[in-house]
């Protein structure tokens, strides 16, 4: 009997090795779907638009239907919005009403992002392609910020938004004198900040893409070896990374804003 | 004779100090809401924004880690 069961147990190894092996590991880069004339349409494009959607349909939905006598999602949406103004005016003072907008976008957007990625079917519903002689599996949507062409479009647009303010509040002359100077030490001061400028760009766009890119191999690699119960810690800590990163993402932006909308003497004070 | 660097020893050697930051924080944290415990929602969300930073760097070197 025993003898039986070995030999049937190494047969059906056996049997289990000729088949083609099936592993999802997320992919570094992002995966094209189709193309529209020449403009590739990738996975998390989709993931894009899906949060879009949501985040537009919701805002016209809560500005059309003001009451006077708030119900929960009212309460919850006024909460939200009174909060992070608060925390904008402590950092920004008079330049507020400018620098809002930004910083509720970026932190919407971002984290609304990150948490579609959670949601079952994304991420893991998707179609197989042989690649290399693996079937790999192609999702049809992926989470935005696991895209390193997202989090580049959006620090780049953070980065024109900022420059933009600042030369729209403080004037041309008062923006480049931070820069550029006759002083020699200025001077120096002035190209460690235009280094810095750039630096900023790169160090956001790295920061949301590894902390979420991580998350996800995190998430399939815990998924490959046991999928029932235990990707759940897993799932809560994406939870707060979403969102901790949106914030860092966010408030960032709205620093960089504030401080560059004053001027260069005055910010040290 | 040559030494390549792949892998797990990048994210090994890039993350040591991050954690060691991480930690820092986190000790002085504890020490500034012990002294005043009352505080504690203006320490908490200060450190966790000063821990996101430093662990970015820790990302950097698992994005290279990733490609190598």
């Amino acid at each position: 009997m025993q003898i039986a069961f070995l030999t049937s147990l190494h047969e059906s190894s056996t049997i289990k090795s000729n088949k083609i092996r099936k592993r999802y590991m997320a992919n570094f880069a992002p995966d094209v779907l189709f193309q529209i004339s020449s403009f590739p349409i990738t996975n998390t494009l989709i993931d894009t638009l899906l949060v879009d959607a949501v985040l537009i349909g919701s805002a016209v939905y809560f500005t059309r239907h003001i009451k006077d006598v708030p119900n929960i999602f009212d309460n919850i949406v006024e909460y939200v919005i009174e909060s992070f103004y608060s925390l904008t005016e402590s950092i920004a003072g008079k330049n507020t009403r400018k620098i809002f907008p930004w910083f509720m976008s970026f932190f919407l957007f971002i984290v609304l992002a990150n948490w579609s990625g959670l949601i079952p079917g994304i991420g893991s519903f998707g179609f197989y392609q042989t690649v290399n002689k693996k079937a790999e599996l192609i999702p049809f949507v992926r989470s935005a910020a696991s895209d390193l062409n997202t989090t580049l479009g959006l620090a780049v647009v953070s980065f024109v938004a900022t420059h933009v303010l600042a030369v729209r509040t403080v004037g041309i002359k008062t923006y480049l004198s931070r820069y550029f100077s006759l002083n020699p030490i200025n001077q120096y001061v002035g190209i460690l900040e235009i280094i810095s400028e750039f630096t900023k760009v790169i160090s956001l766009s790295f920061r949301l893409f590894g902390n979420i890119f991580a998350g996800e191999v995190v998430l399939t690699t815990i998924g490959s070896i046991s999928n029932f119960l235990a990707p759940i810690p897993f799932i809560l800590l994406e939870l707060i990374v979403g969102l901790v990163q949106a914030l860092v993402f966010a408030m960032l932006t709205m620093v960089g804003m504030a401080l560059l909308m004053v001027p260069h003497a005055e910010e040290h004070s | 004779m040559s030494i390549t660097f792949t892998g797990g020893i990048i994210i090994a050697i890039g993350g040591a100090l991050p954690a060691l930051a991480i930690g820092l924080i986190g000790a002085k944290a504890m020490e500034a809401i012990g002294r005043n415990p009352d505080a504690q929602g203006k320490i908490l969300p200060a450190m966790l924004l000063g821990m996101a930073f430093a662990e970015a760097i820790a990302i950097y070197s698992l994005i290279l880690a990733f490609i190598k």
